[in-house]
């Protein structure tokens, strides 16, 4: 059956079953016991880098604009949801529908952010878009620092000095507290909520790229020119690529901040830190591989975490295997590696069906299916 | 009424007047040839027309319509499609994806109905995998559909890039040096797609070439450009045997 499909379709399969097995495998390994708390603690944070990795992808991999600043939606994402969630604590009694709405809130708050910083920044290309994301996830984190919220009984209180300045009722409760942040959000989070928002950002990531949209954006990736030329309108698919990555990082945040008892926007968790670590995800993973990227989240985020028992050569072999891991992606030996053993093998039937040419096409083949990583 | 007119058509690049006082006036069905040495100013042409430069004077007139100063996109959508001298192809797609993404404009499904998998996703995936299919048999690629784009050799390509313009329903097809780089095989079969593509679809094509053999073999017509301005224009033969035309491409 498998073999009757598209080679995308037939790609995307593999993807969901990967995240299931692993989830199903890690469940059982939980019940039995058989982990430790600290990896247990990493599963919530391992999904949300997954998710994060993915989204960032699309941007890079499949719009081709490097962007540093994608930590900033995440950290918009993480705040509205848990400042959302805090204040409704009490309202909204049900833990899960309170959390849907806060993960909703997340996207579409990113998802603004994301298109009012891409208005501008889409207009850039290249090192200068890079160095403009950076600058404003950088910005984000720092306002997310002055800000401070209150409510009370007259309603919500909003301003930039200090708490004191919020003038609240005495029956009044700070949610955000300028550098302090956000402190008591519900712990809505966990492993399998995690999981199905993983699989969500791969639905919605995966059937875009097999759509319409999707293809116009890897046109105006490949060549801007010739997209232009067949009426394709760069800025509408350019905008609409970022500002989807924008969103599902939104998402991110927002299962990030449930999963914690204190959120402040720290340069460690928001900061140009995390931006890069997503992208070491997803230039590792392979660019445009949206399967790498979850791959190389979960084993760049256990590695160290595995690697605690031999503590003195910790940081020696994590760094072994990224050099390691970026040689099997995109070194020829490396590719012709994965050709022989079958990964790459599955996508490119077609190599031998043309008799005239098959020697060197097929050689080209292999190279170019390399490249691309998929 | 001709479906494509051209009036003192012109452009500078800072002190250089690359094009200058461009007229031009092409039939409905016509293969009509644009030629002249290196450097004349012919792609520089097909960018006025395309919308990548903006003309500083002139007025372009597309089947009645006046298209002077509009974007490329607006042009593509008025009728104009057109490959480039150096291969524009989108590498990492696939063949027929290239084609696909050609149908953009006529099956214009929703990003939400793309995500989400509406019904009309899949009919029109299916229409447009059909369409795209039977433009690829017309230039012989359809064995390679699942290629890389950028696996192709070279011909091939650029007669992917014809496809994939021609998957845009244009009213008017420009094809910039298509047969650059193709041996004298190539180039006579090219010929004949050419034709085809004309007879076919009924189709509008100004072509620039250097091969001689496939301009005095396919176009009917010819306007000769030399430093930016019209040195002679009319049916094929003649133009070919005017002693100035002679004279720029041999150099004094
Ligand atoms: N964007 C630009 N900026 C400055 N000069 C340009 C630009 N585009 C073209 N030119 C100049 O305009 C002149 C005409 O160039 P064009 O590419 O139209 O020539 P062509 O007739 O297509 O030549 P070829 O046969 O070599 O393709 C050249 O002198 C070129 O250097
Ligand atoms: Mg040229």
């Amino acid at each position: 059956m498998l073999k009757n499909m598209k080679k995308s379709t037939r790609s995307n399969i593999i993807t969901y079953a990967m995240v299931i097995v692993a989830y199903i495998v890690m469940q059982t390994l939980v019940s039995t016991g058989s982990v430790t708390n600290l990896i247990q603690g990493l599963l919530v944070p391992l999904c949300a880098y997954s998710i994060l990795a993915v989204s960032l992808n699309l941007t890079v991999g499949i719009l081709g604009e490097l962007s540093l600043g994608h930590a900033g939606f995440m950290c918009v994402g993480a705040f509205v949801s848990a400042a959302f969630s805090k204040i409704n604590a009490t309202s909204i009694e049900n833990d899960l529908l309170r959390f849907i709405i806060a993960i909703i809130i997340a996207a579409v708050c990113a998802g603004i952010v994301g298109i009012l910083i891409g208005i501008p920044v889409l207009r850039l290309k290249g090192d200068y878009l890079a160095i403009v994301t950076l600058a404003f996830g950088e910005i984000i984190k720092n306002v997310m620092n002055v800000i401070y919220l209150g409510v009370d009984s007259k309603g919500i209180h909003f301003c930039i000095t200090k708490a004191s300045d919020l003038n609240m009722e005495s029956d009044g409760k700070i949610i955000i507290n300028g550098a302090t942040g956000i402190t008591g959000t519900p712990h809505s989070s966990n492993f399998t909520i995690g999981v199905i928002l993983l699989l969500i950002t791969l639905f919605i990531v995966l059937n875009l790229i097999n759509s319409r949209s999707g293809r116009a954006i890897m046109a105006i990736r490949d060549n801007s020119i010739a997209a232009e030329s067949i009426g394709i309108d760069l800025t509408k698919y350019k905008m609409l690529a970022f500002s989807i990555s924008a969103m599902l990082a939104g998402v991110a945040g927002a299962l990030y901040s449930h999963n914690l008892s204190t959120l402040a926007a720290t340069s460690k968790n928001f900061g140009y830190n995390m931006s890069i670590m997503i992208l070491v995800f997803v230039v590792l993973g392979g660019i445009g591989n949206i399967r790498g990227s979850i791959i190389a989240a979960i084993i760049l985020t256990l590695l160290p975490e595995l690697l605690r028992a031999v503590n003195d050569y910790r940081m020696l072999i994590y760094a072994i295997l990224l050099i390691a891991l970026m040689l099997f992606n995109s070194s020829p030996a490396g590719i012709n590696f994965r050709e022989k053993y079958g990964i790459g093998r599955l996508l490119h039937k077609n190599g031998p069906d043309l008799s005239e040419t098959a020697g060197t096409q097929r050689a080209h083949h292999v190279e170019g299916a390399g490249k691309k990583g998929v | 009424m001709a479906i494509l007119d051209i009036k003192n058509l012109g452009i500078s690049f800072g002190g250089l007047r690359a094009v200058d006082n461009f007229n031009l006036s092409i039939e409905k069905g016509e293969l009509y040839g644009l030629i002249g040495p290196n450097g004349a100013g012919k792609t520089t042409v097909f960018n006025l027309m395309t919308g990548v430069y903006k003309p500083s004077d002139g007025i372009i007139m597309l089947d009645g319509e006046n298209i002077t100063g509009k974007n490329t996109v607006e042009i593509n959508k008025a009728g104009i499609a057109r490959t480039f001298q150096n291969i524009r192809l989108f590498k990492n797609l696939s063949v027929l994806d290239n084609v696909k993404t050609g149908l953009h404009n006529e099956f214009a499904y929703s990003t939400a109905v793309g995500i989400f998998r509406l019904p009309g996703y899949f009919k029109d995936e299916r229409l447009m995998d059909e369409k795209a299919l039977s433009l690829l048999k017309v230039f012989d690629l359809d064995g390679e559909k699942d290629y890389k784009a950028s696996n192709l050799p070279y011909g091939k390509q650029r007669k992917l890039e014809m496809a994939r313009a021609l998957a845009t329903s244009p009213k008017l097809l420009l094809l910039d040096e298509p047969a650059a780089g193709m041996n004298p095989n190539e180039t006579k079969e090219l010929m004949e797609t050419i034709k085809f593509v004309r007879d076919e679809f009924d189709m509008t094509i100004l072509l620039i070439e250097h091969d001689m053999r496939l301009v005095s073999g396919i176009c009917e017509r010819l306007s000769v450009l030399n430093f930016g301005q019209v040195l002679c224009q009319g049916p094929t033969g003649e133009v070919l045997n005017n002693p100035e035309v002679i004279k720029a491409y041999l150099g004094d």
